[in-house]
């Protein structure tokens, strides 16, 4: 059913991508559901997924549990080769890779040019970069006091539950699952039930590639259930989730009440996304568009409020208007789409509430504001000037395409505005004065901070959030700490030498 | 690494037996040289004088082929071409870290694809026995341009809270033009230790080769353009060491050289650094490595590993485990066995897989070993086993153990680089420390002890660059090695490897 929609020559798939993948195998749900997954460009159903729950997270914490033992061919493999498996999959996505942008682009609705372009290669790059880590994680030999000979261990942590969201869904599950392994721990990880199927298809993949039986189990279904059980899960050490800030707060507290595993968070944000007067005037309106639309405002970095200064504010407007009523929406499929629909029924009516809200609130509707009369979940990209920072659309996370506009006079002014918010995720600077650039990034509460650009990332950077969009940082070096348990070997010796 | 790749899949065994045959592929004996001339900016040249030099199949003596003679005028033309593809706003300058750690794992790939091949000729032109091209050195190249592959996108600089209104970060960047000369005793091997880490940072190669072992480094040259290094970043003259490796040494052009041979010429090095544009240096010279054997240790392993740590490679490693120290109480029956161990050590045709050791590298070499044997018996060391030549054809050499050897005699004290074992006595471990320790040399040692306070006392006491314990020629690429005193300067491999290949710029900026 699928592959008749697919554009493409789609390579056959031998096993199934509706299964659960349990010890590098496909099962059924232990309580037999299934749910849909739909195609949000159109609102059909795409296919029928297992639904797993808490007994199958139960049989997979097992599977997990089982490869991390001490003695196992995971724990006795050299780092090195840890390394080698994951590169293994980085080629195998690229071997794939369109077959796996076409069938994010069905699931998610996100542009084939988007998905193929960006999403893959993000996907292929962040395995590889954490492939190369595997064997550099390197501990230290210490000059401790007394006849001691000390040193550290970075070990895996264990059985690692990771919950990934819809917006990004094979780059979410790069990021997590890249130093999971490098690190060499075992996975248990739960995709968005709007979009697992890419998902389902790394299994494939991670099994082609030789990881052994257990080290990734993939297991689809709900956060209420199947996600609520691998938060509270006495047989899981960490958990690491992407989503929103509501149910970051869920997954906290399920740690803090089960057995105390380590967390780690990447949520919301509002992100402010700051233009001064001298700022190179067409990159920053460009750059503003496109950080407000990329992937139709689903992304946690989205700038979603833009700070204009005062004297380019009228111009700005305007042609941030111009260029939002020339975003092509449409078809994924089409060459020509710059913008998908909404991810599903449920995330498009919010989108279009939020949009009420501004309107009946007192911005100005510049342009867009409605759902356009076709199928799937689509709505206009949409501008919002005017705005004060009051309003429910200043305040709280859209994740749709709608773009707001606020002004601002001084720099004190524009920080501090731009700080009062219970998110800290991202934020940009566009200027081409250095103090100014310098200056206003270090004040600004954000793990990311743009100068006069946006979205710029890349898997060698740590990316997370100050405040309520996170604990703890993904990516780069530093992503490896989040995986990683330190033990202190502390041996009697005699005869100290420096 | 040698010892792990023999010891996991075949566990205490150091020849290659009858039934390892059928991971092995059948060698052709007779591999066809496609590449014998100067490779700059990814092309082929012949060499300014027209001049050419054999290259010898050490088990026959008969010439492979002849090879392009580089000297000071191609040095000139590779270095240029080094220095072009290193400008501001080259290609190479303008990659992303990232794409320069993927070429790196590219090459690896095609190593790997060519891997019989490399080991053919590997064989061919340096005489290590095929099997253990094929399974140790092959694979281990592989291994370490992996491994910098993957360091190329994660060699980080800082920023620094320096005291007042200033924001204050490191760059890692490149030093620019390198000169890197290579051995002979493991010629891909010691060429991929030294491009791994000079290409993950970004740097450019001006390579000169052993002359004895020239062929499989242009091979790989090959390989390197196939994959797609933009042309000037590796270049490779084939040439003899007065001429195109001194040219190296002493070319105002060249930002850094990076020596791995024989301390004398280490010297030659370093003065050439200091009369010209005083380039960094880093080298990896020679060594006298003391093995020390504790009445406690596992006879039967102490045994076996002291036999490997000697006779690898036909016992030309910069790392040989060349005076075996062994503790009075055992010393009798450890000479025995050892002797047993050498008498059973199978000399032959590098091709046959029951070979354990091939034929030395060259003449030069070969008399030079016999030289030592000479002095070993005139000085009064007592000649065990062996002691002349193996064959009629060939530079081989028998296995020989030398007892009694007293740490004044020459066998004792200089780097002999041949299939000849040296086996002293010690009594207390104060003295064994003494005695290791006083050598010029610094570059490796071991401990075989069952105790884990002995075994730290006496590590901890040495003063050499890697200290095994219980095990000998244990390599990872993620290892530093490199040696004290005159064994060396630097060290290569793991993440140590890339601060020679690194030049740090501090950038403090004002804040108002």
């Amino acid at each position: 059913m699928a592959k008749k929609c697919l554009p493409l020559n789609i390579p056959h798939v031998s096993e199934p991508l509706e299964g659960i993948f349990i010890n590098n195998e496909w099962h059924d749900s232990v309580s037999g559901k299934v749910f849909s997954t739909y195609n949000p460009a159109t609102g059909e159903k795409i296919c029928d997924v297992q639904e797993a729950d808490k007994a199958d997270v139960d049989k997979a914490v097992q599977a997990a549990r089982l490869a991390f033992s001490l003695g196992s061919v995971w724990r006795k493999m050299d780092a090195s080769e840890r390394g080698r498996l994951l590169f293994k999959l980085a080629n195998l996505v690229e071997r794939d890779s369109a077959y796996l942008a076409t069938l994010e682009s069905l699931d998610t609705g996100k542009p084939f040019l988007s998905s193929f372009f960006v999403d893959l290669q993000g996907t292929i790059k962040t395995f590889r970069y954490f492939a190369g880590w595997a064997d550099k994680i390197h501990g230290s030999t210490i000059p401790t006091d007394g006849e001691y000979f000390t040193l550290t261990r970075h070990e895996p942590i264990g059985v690692c539950g990771q919950i990934v969201p819809w917006n990004f869904p094979l780059v979410m599950t790069a990021w997590k699952l890249g130093p999971a392994l490098s690190c060499g721990n075992t996975v248990v990880l739960k995709p968005a039930e709007q979009t697992p199927l890419t998902c389902l298809y790394i299994g494939a993949l991670i099994k082609e590639a030789g990881f052994p039986p257990g080290v990734v189990n993939i297991l689809p279904g709900y956060g209420p259930t199947a996600g609520a059980a691998i938060a509270s899960h006495m047989g899981i050490d960490k958990v690491a989730f992407t989503g929103s800030t509501e149910v970051g707060k869920l997954i906290q507290e399920a740690a803090g009440k089960s057995n105390l595993k380590r967390v780690t968070l990447e949520l919301g944000g509002k992100n402010p996304n700051i233009i001064f007067a001298d700022a190179d005037f067409e990159l920053a309106v460009e750059q503003a568009h496109q950080g407000v639309f990329f992937n139709s405002g689903q992304c946690c970095t989205a700038g979603s409020r833009i700070f204009v200064e005062e004297p380019i504010y009228e111009e700005f407007v305007r042609r941030s208007v111009e260029r939002a009523q020339r975003r092509t929406v449409g078809n994924p499929f089409d060459p020509t789409t710059e913008q998908g629909p909404q991810v599903s029924a449920e995330q498009q009516s919010r989108v279009l509430e939020l949009i009420q809200s501004g309107i009946t609130e007192g911005a100005k509707l510049e342009c867009g504001g409605k759902a356009p009369p076709s199928k799937g979940f689509f709505v206009e990209p949409t501008v919002f000037s005017d705005v004060q920072d009051h309003m429910r659309i200043a305040k709280e996370e859209i994740f749709g395409p709608v773009q707001q506009i606020m002004k601002f006079k001084t720099i004190e002014e524009v920080i501090e505005r731009a700080n009062n918010t219970e998110y800290g995720l991202a934020a940009a600077v566009f200027t081409t004065d250095l103090n100014k650039a310098m200056n206003v990034s270090a004040a600004l509460q954000a793990g990311t901070v743009w100068i006069n650009c946006y979205n710029a990332l890349s898997c060698q950077c740590p990316f997370g959030g100050f405040k309520m969009s996170g604990n703890g940082r993904e990516l780069g070096e530093i992503g490896l700490k989040e995986y990683t348990e330190v033990k202190t070997i502390t041996m009697k010796m005699s005869g100290k030498k420096s | 690494m040698l010892r792990t790749v023999f010891s996991r899949p075949f566990p205490q065994v150091f020849r290659i037996s009858a039934c390892q045959h059928s991971t092995i592929p059948a060698p052709n004996v007779h591999p066809d040289v496609h590449y014998n001339k100067i490779f700059i900016n990814n092309e082929w040249h012949d060499a300014v004088s027209k001049k050419k030099f054999p290259t010898i199949n050490p088990a026959t003596g008969e010439v492979i082929c002849h090879v392009a003679e580089g000297d000071k005028a191609d040095v000139e033309k590779a270095v240029k071409a080094a220095k072009d593809a290193f400008k501001l706003g080259s290609p190479w300058r303008r990659m992303d870290a990232s794409h320069r750690g993927l070429l790196l794992s590219r090459l690896a790939d095609c190593i790997e694809r060519d891997a019989a091949y490399l080991a053919e000729l590997e064989t061919l032109d340096n005489g290590k026995p095929y099997a253990v091209s094929y399974t140790v050195d092959v694979p281990m190249v592989v291994k370490c341009l992996r491994y910098y592959a993957g360091w190329a996108d994660k060699w980080e600089g800082k920023t620094i809270p320096i005291d007042g209104d200033y924001f204050c970060y490191t760059r890692h960047e490149p030093i620019g033009v390198c000169g890197q000369i290579i051995p002979w005793n493991f010629p891909l091997l010691m060429q991929a230790w030294k491009l791994g880490p000079v290409l993950a940072t970004g740097n450019t190669v001006v390579m000169k080769v052993a002359e004895q072992t020239p062929l499989t480094a242009l091979y790989v040259a090959s390989l390197i353009k196939e994959v797609g290094f933009p042309a000037g970043v590796v270049n490779i003259v084939p040439g003899m060491g007065p001429t195109a490796g001194a040219a190296i040494a002493s070319h105002m052009d060249v930002d850094k050289v990076a020596f791995t041979g024989s301390t004398e010429v280490g010297h030659l090095i370093m003065k050439a650094s200091s009369t010209s544009n005083l380039k960094k240096v880093t080298l990896e010279l020679g060594g006298k490595s003391p093995n020390i054997v504790l009445s406690d240790a596992n006879m039967e392993e102490a045994v076996e590993q002291s036999h490997f740590a000697l006779f690898f490679n036909q016992g030309q490693c910069c790392c040989a485990g060349s005076r075996t120290y062994v503790q009075e109480s055992i010393y009798d029956e450890f000479v025995e066995r050892s002797v047993e161990r050498a008498k059973k050590r199978i000399v032959g045709d590098p091709f046959n897989f029951n070979t354990e050791q091939g034929p030395q590298v060259d003449e030069e070499q070969f008399q030079k070993i016999l030289g030592y044997i000479s002095s070993g018996k005139r000085e009064g060391a007592k000649l065990m086993c062996g002691g002349g030549p193996a064959a009629d054809r060939g530079y081989f050499i028998q296995p020989t153990i030398f007892g009694d050897v007293k740490d004044d005699m020459t066998i004792a004290r200089e780097e002999i680089f041949g299939p000849v074992m040296q086996i002293l006595k010690f009594k207390s471990l104060e003295e064994v420390i003494e005695r290791a320790n006083d050598s010029k040399y610094g570059l490796a040692a071991a401990v075989f002890t069952k105790n884990i306070d002995k075994a730290h006392y006496i590590s901890n006491g040495l003063r050499a660059g890697t200290v095994w314990i219980n095990c000998y020629d244990v390599f990872g690429v993620q290892a530093p090695f490199g040696g004290y005193k005159a064994s060396g300067i630097g060290r290569e491999l793991g993440e140590y490897g890339l601060d020679n290949y690194t030049e740090v710029k501090t950038m403090p900026s004002r804040l108002s």
